[in-house]
């Protein structure tokens, strides 16, 4: 059997063994409308997807991944609660010598379900491990509900906390505005001249004093802005203590058991992640529940926040060296909404990449 | 044989004919006015081939032309900022142009890439797409945006004209090739003051895959050592 044979052997097996436990096969098509993958990734998935362009339906993209065609054919035509498998080819450019696979499969499994969703978690986590037997791979898991609990929840401006949470899945600059706003990073001089600039005039002034007026941005967009920077600069840094345990929680790594009990002793002092810490909690339970060792089992607090997808709860990847991730899934619930037109259904998923597990049988 | 690509015409060929000029290396535009061929004189075993600059990136990695003159900004453009295929043997001092992002003038708010982020999330939230910013240098302009962790942006593409499409309403910004800021204060725009991509100017640039003949190899290295430039 040639390697590529083995590999799609692989993957049918592991496909199989997905609707064994009661998934939907699902198909999805090849060629999505890059539009959609545009607006929820941001142009830099132009540097990971391929591009190409169709006479009549414009930009389209080579599969770059199941999740948002699943979740929309779900949204679209779905009913309540369903668990989906699917087995295909996903493309993904990889950067010079990396050696990586730019077209490979990929067997999926995603689950809507609004009754219990840390069940749901704990059967995904479960259902993974169980397929990945044998194959000495180490699980890593995390909750990115907990990092966005504890950011709604800090003591400062609205603006601030959404300009937190749209960078959650952009590490270095989320450090970088988290630095600002807690006054471990002095104001840039650039930002210092914009201020000096802005106490000039009143924002019609000084928008009038600039010139000719162009572009679409409207000068009450502008003039917002301007107030809003000026408001800025007046604001306090958010506290020491609870900017402290928010950087604690950046790089909390430890056994989940322990990292259970660590949440729980900063909880009083950080009220609003108490939901979010007894969500993990009831996680805990219900993976013990199918046999994982929590006292064991790999916390990060940060994992999953590089990741394409928009995890917003759960996640969890199995990992051997010197490899790609064997296997990553993980929550998906604000996706679901964004993409349901104003509908929205919990879910929660992952992929195997067969010719990793295959590679490591030895059978390719 | 080696061959060697050079711009085809305007001020980037003159400058780039006196530049050889000056080393001793003669190269001349020759036949009817709109035929691109030239002559090398002065050094032996080298031809001249007259290309468009855009294009000179690319014979170089496909290997066709052994040598080549074209902007760094074309060749970290087209090839990426660590292409393989090419070395770099000289910058010669002319074809300055930067690559900037600029917003309207009239954005009394926006100072800094930071700015045109935090800009951008609230221009979706209005007008619900994402910020358009034209420039014929996606590459070069995505991953300067991404490196810095900017988000609800798009690019979309202008082949000419750039800077006038602000105010012909098709982009809210643009990121194009500026040598002294003229056309975009005509054009009621301004350069963000972290808003340098790339600093180009004209390079002179070896393929690392064309193939050479140990009789080529003489003629590379006595083109060096007429230029004086060390070979990589």
């Amino acid at each position: 059997m040639t390697a590529k044979a083995a590999i799609r052997a692989e993957g049918e097996r592991l496909f199989a063994a997905l609707v064994a436990a009661g998934a939907v096969p699902v198909e999805t098509d090849l060629l999505q409308p890059a539009e959609t993958l545009l607006d929820l990734y941001g142009e830099d998935i132009r540097a990971r997807a391929y591009v190409t362009q169709d006479p009549v339906r414009g930009e389209m993209m080579l599969r770059p991944d199941f999740t948002v065609p699943v979740v929309q054919a779900h949204m679209a035509h779905g009913a309540e609660p369903a668990r989906y498998a699917y087995l295909g080819e996903v493309f993904r450019k990889q950067d010079r010598g990396s050696g990586r696979a730019s077209e490979y499969l990929q067997v999926g499994y995603e689950v809507f379900d609004r009754t219990a969703p840390e069940a749901a978690d704990a059967e995904v986590f479960a259902l993974f491990r169980d397929l990945l037997a044998g194959l000495s791979l180490r699980p890593v898991t995390g909750d990115i509900g907990i990092l966005m609990a504890a950011v709604r929840g800090l003591e400062t401006t609205d603006r601030r906390k959404a300009a937190l949470l749209r960078h959650i899945w952009r590490p270095q600059r989320f450090k970088a505005l988290l630095d600002r706003f807690a006054g471990r990073a002095a104001m840039p001089a650039a930002r210092a001249r914009l201020l000096e600039k802005l106490a000039l005039g009143t924002p019609a002034q000084l928008i009038d004093e600039a010139g000719s007026f162009v572009g679409l941005r409207s000068p009450a967009e502008i003039a917002e802005r301007a107030e809003a920077l000026v408001a800025d600069a007046a604001t306090l840094p958010i506290r020491a203590t609870e900017a402290a345990l928010l950087y604690d929680l950046l790089t909390l790594e430890a056994p989940a058991a322990a990292a259970l009990t660590h949440l729980r002793g900063i909880t009083p002092m950080l009220p609003a992640i108490a939901p979010a810490v007894d969500r993990f909690a009831a996680r805990l339970e219900a993976l013990a529940a199918r046999g994982v060792d929590v006292g064991a089992l790999a916390f990060e607090a940060s994992h999953g926040r590089t990741a394409l997808e928009y995890y917003d709860g759960f996640v969890f990847s199995f990992h051997v060296e010197d490899l790609p991730p064997v296997a990553s899934g993980g929550r998906y619930d604000a996706l679901t909404a964004v993409l349901g037109a104003g509908a929205f259904i919990p879910a929660v998923g992952g992929v195997i990449r067969p010719e990793l597990v295959a590679k490591l049988r030895g059978l390719a | 044989m080696i061959k060697i690509g050079v711009p085809s015409k305007g001020r980037l060929m003159q400058d780039c004919f006196d530049w050889f000029g000056t080393r001793g290396v003669t190269m001349r535009r020759v036949g009817a006015d709109r035929e691109y061929s030239g002559v090398i004189e002065g050094i032996d075993g080298v031809g001249l081939v007259l290309l468009s600059a855009g294009e000179i990136p690319r014979e170089l990695a496909a290997g066709r032309i052994h040598l080549g003159v074209t902007g760094s900004d074309l060749v970290h453009e087209q090839l990426g900022s660590q292409a393989p295929e090419v070395v770099e043997l000289a910058r010669l001092g002319f074809g300055q142009a930067d690559l900037i992002i600029a917003v309207p003038a009239v954005w009394i708010d926006v100072e800094t890439v930071d700015d045109l982020d935090a800009a951008a999330a609230g221009f979706r939230a209005a007008h619900g797409h994402r910020l358009r910013i034209a420039t014929k240098y996606h590459r070069l302009v995505r991953d300067f945006l991404q490196a810095q962790g900017v988000a609800d942006y798009q690019l979309v593409d202008s082949l000419g004209a750039t800077e006038g499409t602000v105010k012909n309403g098709t982009a809210e910004a643009i990121a194009d090739i500026t040598s002294s800021g003229e056309t975009l204060r005509a054009n009621h725009l301004r350069i963000l003051s972290d808003g340098l991509i790339h600093s180009s100017e004209a390079v002179l640039w070896q393929s690392r895959l064309a193939p050479l003949t140990p009789g080529d190899r003489e003629a590379v290295t006595r083109l060096a050592a007429a230029l004086g430039v060390a070979l990589a």
